[in-house]
């Protein structure tokens, strides 16, 4: 194996817009936001800045294509900015290839800025119409809801969940999301739900409601990367850094050969895998502090942390129920609020995890503050359960 | 000798039922109470007469190879496009390009039958010829074509070898006879007074015809065993058998209390009804009246029972689901502005170019097999999808169309938007391999489940109004 990224790199400073129904904001105020906070805690001026990653995802509903927007926006100092995207992915693409050129030694001081600016479409939901001009020929009249729906009924049918069970667990993990969101002033949506009004609500794609769906919002977040070394000298205490960024993306087998029962994110395990290996962690139930996932559907999100290797396959559920990934449980999941309530400006979301990582990493996440969390994994996924591409990063204290 | 050696049909799983159409218009047209009984089809809002007209060919062709097939007649008054081969699209969806002869009959109600006689005499010398007639006539609210007039289709197959109805004879006028018409610009049809039509229409130019067939065919009236004759009058047909001699027990039925009136397609419509229950000997007498008349007569084969099983007309009747939601039939045939939403604005621009380069992907449904590994896939790829295999360029064209598949998941989804909320769609599997995220239709909650087996099913996917109305059909999943 490659020698990988563990202790490379270290994130020297990060910032997050508040996310949520920015009418008041367009992708350029949101960046400005993010960066504001971000360039102030690294502590560096931005004309030593030598790199810069762009992620968006739908490029066409905001800022459009290239580098421009980012370097536009900022006034950077003609560095090379390179555009990202790997759909939902995108954010934490941009986040690894500002991490690469740190430790390729290309660049002392790198930037990621993730950004989407959703809110401009006059209709609720993603937007949709993408793809190719064979696509539009022959793929579904689907939807993200519609897609990650699938994941259900296939999950209930590998495992013998019935829907009544399963509705009840993938109710929780909103449930905890929400319960967790209503403690961070940054986050889209701050109100506690009661699980009845959960269980209740509106079907979107049959058997996801409406609260089994993340919101669909604004916002945009940044890291500053570095090396340890640059960030020791700068005075940085509580370093945080880089032990595994893996990538796997879908080549066709889900959706095109039927050794997949649709059941799992093929990709995820495989990712995950190999970034345990990264980062030297042996046994991830007992070594990870905290995770955020990929909830853009909360049937994604327990699905994930058996493909994980968190909990057993077809058993998280019941893990789930126990209530393992609540504040309180033993891996707190989502203490942000997750993409559920944090929000899913869909560039920003990768960027977004690590925030929360970073703060937690710190002790500075405020009320929701973990109890001196040492090692914190972000899963960020971009595509359908059929075809997509499984982003996982993990942080952790740099000791 | 020439003859019809296979037919088939198919019609629409809905039935508007048409009590409910009455009583939603009563208030403005009350004088239609008599015609307020039964049902009559009804298009899904991705059906049209191209993919009726596939459906029917699939249906006729149960027994036959698609690739004998020499030439293609598609009969209607309601052809998708004014320029470009309807037909065509017909027959790239059977997967037949090469030496093919297609042409569209159009322009009058018997334009089925003249296309059934184009390709009787095409066939003389052994070529197989395919007729498909089809119609999916649109009428004013609350009127009586409305509740009269049904969707359907029919497809008829014409050849010298096996033939369980041989061809006795036929025989056409053509007179400018104006009962009704449609303009170019015209959504629907403008007719004259039903008396006049009557009288100096039916009676002064069938019964010559009539006559002239009997006697160039060498028989009498009271040789007709079966009289079709598709008529809005239910008792013009009787007149005119009598006329002729033929007996009152020998007229069929007009398929109004269940189908109602096809349109172009409904003289063969009526003659797979036929053919269906007749009996070797049997001798059937085809009339189509419009700006002329057609006529053909034939007998009946001992082949006839040797004629492998289909579905035919009875067994797509027999698949049936009633709707009584007037407002839907409208809002189908897009005499609702209902408010679609901004889903319903994304571009349906069609890349014409693209769609030449995959039609065999897109309309044929043609997917591939590796030569090394044997595994199935959709769409036929460069690299071979089975990932113990990767093969490059080690794909045959695979025909998935005919083949029978299964759910493995499926969703209800009330975000995106279509015609006929929630739209189901899902992954389908087929058995020799192969897999793809299609779109359902004709589908209740109660039959999509994981396991179910499903038949694909030539669709309209989308239509770009954008551009004047050109329609993308694509393969839907159907349960079976």
């Amino acid at each position: 194996m490659a020698r990988g990224i563990k202790d490379k790199v270290a994130i020297l400073g990060m910032g997050c817009s508040k996310f949520g129904e920015r009418w008041d904001s367009g992708a350029e105020e949101l960046m400005l936001e993010a960066y504001k906070e971000c360039l102030k805690d690294a502590g560096i001026d931005q004309n030593q800045l030598q790199a810069a990653w762009f992620s968006t995802a739908i490029d066409e509903v905001h800022v459009g294509k290239s580098g421009i927007p980012l370097s536009t926006t900022l006034r950077l100092p003609n560095i090379p900015v390179t555009h990202v995207e790997n759909m939902c992915a995108s954010g934490t693409e941009a986040f690894r290839g500002a991490c690469y050129a740190v430790a390729s030694g290309a660049a002392d001081f790198a930037l990621a800025l993730g950004v989407e600016k959703l809110k401009d479409t006059g209709y609720g939901g993603l937007p949709g119409g993408r793809g190719g001009p064979l696509q539009a020929l022959w793929s579904a009249n689907g939807t993200a809801p519609g897609n990650f729906a699938q994941l259900a009924t296939a999950y209930m049918t590998a495992h013998g969940v019935s829907g009544e069970d399963l509705k009840k667990a993938i109710g929780h993990v909103s449930w905890k999301s929400h319960q967790n969101g209503a403690k961070n002033p940054k986050a889209h949506l701050q109100k506690a739900v009661e699980m009845d009004t959960i269980l209740n609500a509106p079907m979107i794609a049959s058997p996801l409601g409406l609260f089994d769906c993340c919101g669909v919002s604004d916002g945009a977040a940044a890291a500053i990367v570095t090396t340890p070394e640059i960030a020791k000298a700068l005075g940085k205490h509580d370093i945080v850094s880089v032990k595994a960024l893996q990538l796997s993306v879908s080549n066709g087998s889900e959706s095109g050969h039927n050794s997949w029962d649709g059941s799992y994110f093929h990709t995820t395990r495989i990712a995950s895998k190999k970034a345990y290996e990264e980062a030297g962690i042996k046994n991830p139930r007992d070594e990870i502090s905290m995770f955020e996932v990929h909830d853009c559907f909360s049937v994604t999100e327990l699905v994930t942390m058996e493909d994980l290797h968190i909990s057993e396959t077809g058993k998280g559920w019941k893990d789930v129920l126990d209530g393992f990934y609540d504040a309180d449980g033993k891996i707190p999941c989502q203490i942000d609020g997750g993409l559920k309530c944090f929000g899913h400006p869909i560039g920003a979301s990768g960027l977004r995890m690590l925030y929360e990582m970073y703060l937690q990493l710190q002790g500075k996440a405020g009320p929701r503050q973990l109890k001196n969390p040492r090692i914190g994994m972000t899963h960020n996924l971009g595509g359908a359960p059929r075809e997509n591409i499984s982003s996982v990063a993990i942080v952790g204290r740099y000791e | 000798m020439v003859g019809i050696v296979a037919f088939g049909a198919y019609v629409p799983r809905l039935r508007l039922n048409r009590q409910a159409a009455y009583d939603a218009n009563k208030w403005f047209a009350p004088g239609l109470r008599g015609l307020a009984k039964g049902e009559r089809s009804m298009a899904n809002w991705d059906e049209d007469s191209i993919t009726m007209a596939v459906e029917a060919s699939r249906d006729c062709l149960t027994s036959h190879k698609a690739e004998d097939v020499r030439s293609i007649y598609f009969a209607s008054t309601t052809h998708p496009f004014k320029d470009r081969q309807n037909a065509g699209v017909i027959g790239t969806a059977l997967n037949v390009e090469q030496n093919l002869m297609a042409s569209d009959v159009g322009g009058s109600l018997k334009a089925g039958t003249s296309a059934l006689i184009a390709g009787l005499n095409a066939s003389r010398d052994g070529a197989q010829s395919l007729v498909a007639a089809s119609d999916k006539r649109m009428a004013r609210v609350a009127s009586a074509n409305e509740l009269n007039y049904g969707d359907g289709a029919a497809a008829l197959l014409c050849g010298t070898e096996n033939v369980i109805a041989r061809l006795v004879g036929h025989h056409s006028v053509s007179m400018d006879f104006v009962d009704h018409f449609r303009g170019e610009d015209a959504e629907f049809d403008y007719g004259w007074e039903e008396r006049w039509i009557r009288d100096e229409g039916y009676s002064k130019i069938v019964p010559p015809a009539i006559k002239a067939t009997l006697a160039a065919c060498k028989l009498k009236g009271s040789d007709i065993t079966h009289f079709i004759m598709p008529s809005p009058m239910p008792a013009v047909p009787k007149q005119m058998a009598k006329m002729a001699g033929i007996g009152e027990g020998a007229v069929r039925d007009l398929l109004g209390a269940a189908l109602g009136d096809t349109g172009a397609a409904h003289a063969l419509v009526m003659l797979v009804d036929a053919l269906e229950s007749a009996k070797a000997g049997d001798r059937i007498m085809v009339v189509a009246f419009g700006q002329g008349v057609d006529t053909l007569v034939f007998e009946v084969t001992a082949e006839k029972d040797k004629l492998p099983k289909r579905k035919g007309l009875s067994g797509w009747m027999a698949r049936r689901k009633e709707e009584k939601n007037y407002m839907k039939f409208l809002a189908f045939n897009d005499m609702l502005p209902i408010d679609k939403g901004m889903r319903a604005e994304f571009d349906k621009k069609t890349a014409l170019s693209v769609l030449w380069r995959k039609r065999d992907m897109i309309y044929g449904l043609v997917g591939g097999k590796c030569r090394v590994c044997g595994t199935v896939q959709f769409p036929r790829s460069q690299v071979c999808v089975n990932p113990n295999c990767h093969a490059i360029e080690s794909q045959d064209p695979y025909a998935m169309a005919g083949l029978e598949c299964a759910v493995m998941s499926f969703t209800a989804d009330s975000l995106t938007y279509s015609p006929d909320p929630p739209a189901y769609y899902g992954m389908i599997t087929f058995p020799e391999g192969g897999r793809f995220m299609a779109d359902f239709t004709d589908s209740d909650k109660e039959q999509v489940k994981v396991g179910a087996k499903m038949r694909m099913t030539f669709r309209i996917r989308d239509n770009d109004q954008m551009r004047g109305g050109f329609k993308r059909y694509f393969w839907k999943a159907a349960p079976v």
